[in-house]
């Protein structure tokens, strides 16, 4: 009998939450929120809320884009969700707008996808990128003015070509987006077979190995070590003229427990040495404000059992969390550079 | 009687399988707050989870001291007194992710803060007795954020 009332009791608190209907705001304010802006006005992410947005894309490539993601470009593939979650994000979404939703079929756009390519080239490239491969730089706090509402999407992108459907693009073209640089390329003298050929063209991408703007480094190892011939002392004198001559500049050293015991209490044998390439954080701000968990740049030199080591995180591993394909060259610069650091220090 | 404690389990480990699990590799939150007063809320919420903050990088004053233009920006550095120590000790390997970091930026009237997710570290650090310190981490750094982000 007891058994019984227990079950009972355990299997009612559990069926409150598991019945009740996903909460899109919420859902939206702990996921989404961050780069699309609390009420969709955009930032790092596209602004959601932008009527011309909404009134040119179905729910279907919300769906898939919330699913895929856009490899590359931010944008992480939440798979992690459930169906009626993502409808919910979805019906969130959908409360900013009270215009006409459309509503697209699969049916494909033929067109010449050369003569597609041409136009695109002529007209679309300027902001798309010559190879569809969208703007440049994420960090709408640095990368580019805040009057702008959108950054030029990747049309090559696979969870952009998996997520839209031809006849979402084409009527893109028709209607352009108000409020964004994206014009109504029908009221720019192209015709109806014109923009069939453009989307021709940019379907035709899909067949296309994966492009540059949408790969990720892989490397295994977490962090970049080297033992070093030298005691403590050298070591970290040499650290600090290998930072010079490869143009960081030192910021600050200290021990690794520094802050949390008091000052005689530091533990000198973790020794950190903190340094920074300003120009080069400038160009990685500006290509995504999130690199701050690299920052500042720093080697730590630790003594155990009469061996001295240098240590570093490899921003090449650490690359791939950002999905942010523009990043993945300055991360693979960075971790030659903490490499060559360390070998010159080792010298 | 070890059934039912058994059913009671299971029915349990059931309820809790239907929550959303966190399947990206970042931390990001919006705040509503200004930078000045969602950096006071993040140092607030990550001493209340029992760690202290050991250093506040200004990014910010560095790349404008060197001509950059910038909004606000800057790097938290907190632990707690003791563990980082033992866990440096134990698993060196692990000294270049310590102390643990959240960097917060301003992003017009609201503030952005992101780090990597500690639960990150088990695929570097498959050692299982780290485990739970990274579960640990992930919790708290989960708390802190939600407080950061509810915060008007």
């Amino acid at each position: 009998m007891k058994l019984i009332r227990n079950v009972l009791v355990l299997l009612l608190s559990c069926a409150a939450p598991a019945l009740a209907a996903p909460d899109g705001a919420k859902l939206f304010a702990q996921n989404c929120a961050a780069c699309h802006g609390e009420n969709g006005t955009g930032g790092i992410g596209v602004p959601l809320s932008l009527p011309s947005f909404q009134a040119t894309v179905d729910d279907h490539y919300l769906v898939r884009t919330i699913r895929l993601g856009r490899p590359g470009r931010v944008m992480p593939a939440f798979t992690q969700f459930k169906d009626d979650e993502v409808a919910a994000i979805v019906q969130h979404l959908r409360s900013w707008y009270h215009g006409k939703i459309p509503h697209y079929d699969n049916k494909p756009v033929r067109g010449n996808a050369q003569h597609g390519a041409a136009l695109f080239a002529k007209n679309c490239a300027a902001c798309h990128g010559q190879q569809a491969e969208g703007g440049h730089g994420t960090g709408v706090t640095l990368s580019r003015p805040r009057d702008l509402p959108i950054m030029a999407p990747s049309l090559h992108n696979a969870g952009f070509l998996a997520a839209a459907s031809d006849a979402m693009i084409k009527h893109t073209l028709v209607t352009g987006r108000d409020g964004t640089p994206m014009v109504a390329f029908s009221k720019k003298g192209l015709k109806d077979q014109d923009l069939n050929d453009i989307v021709a063209f940019l379907r035709s991408l899909e067949q296309k190995s994966p492009a540059p703007s949408a790969t990720v480094l892989s490397t295994d190892a977490a962090i970049l070590a080297m033992d070093s011939p030298y005691d403590l002392k050298t070591t970290i004198e040499n650290v600090r003229k290998a930072v010079s001559s490869n143009n960081f500049v030192l910021i600050r050293e200290q021990a690794l427990n520094s802050g949390l015991v008091a000052d005689d209490k530091e533990d000198q044998t973790q020794h950190i040495i903190y340094f920074c390439n300003f120009g080069l954080l400038n160009k990685a701000l500006a290509t995504d404000p999130r690199v701050g968990l690299f920052l500042p740049c720093r080697i730590t030199v630790v003594e155990r059992g009469g061996k001295v080591r240098m240590l570093a995180v490899n921003p090449k591993r650490l690359s791939r969390i950002f999905n942010n394909a523009e990043l993945n060259e300055m991360c693979d610069q960075v971790t030659k550079m903490y490499t060559a650091i360390m070998e010159e220090a080792s010298l | 009687m070890k059934f039912s404690r058994q059913l009671m389990i299971a029915l349990a480990l059931l309820c809790c399988a239907g929550q959303p699990a966190h399947a990206d590799e970042m931390l990001i939150v919006r705040s509503a707050q200004n930078f000045e007063d969602a950096m006071s809320t993040l140092q607030a919420a990550i001493k209340d989870q029992g760690y202290k903050v050991t250093k506040v990088q200004r990014v910010d004053v560095g790349l404008e001291a060197k001509g950059y233009k910038t909004d606000r920006y800057r790097v938290v550095f907190y632990g707690k007194p003791g563990e980082v120590e033992a866990l440096a000790a134990q698993h060196p390997d692990l000294v270049p992710y310590l102390p643990l970091s959240v960097a917060i930026f301003a992003e017009e009237g609201n503030t952005i803060l992101t780090t990597a997710r500690p639960n990150l570290l088990k695929q570097f650090y498959p050692d299982p007795a780290l485990k739970p310190v990274f579960e640990r981490w992930e919790k708290d750094l989960e708390k802190i954020f939600d407080t950061v982000r509810e915060t008007k």
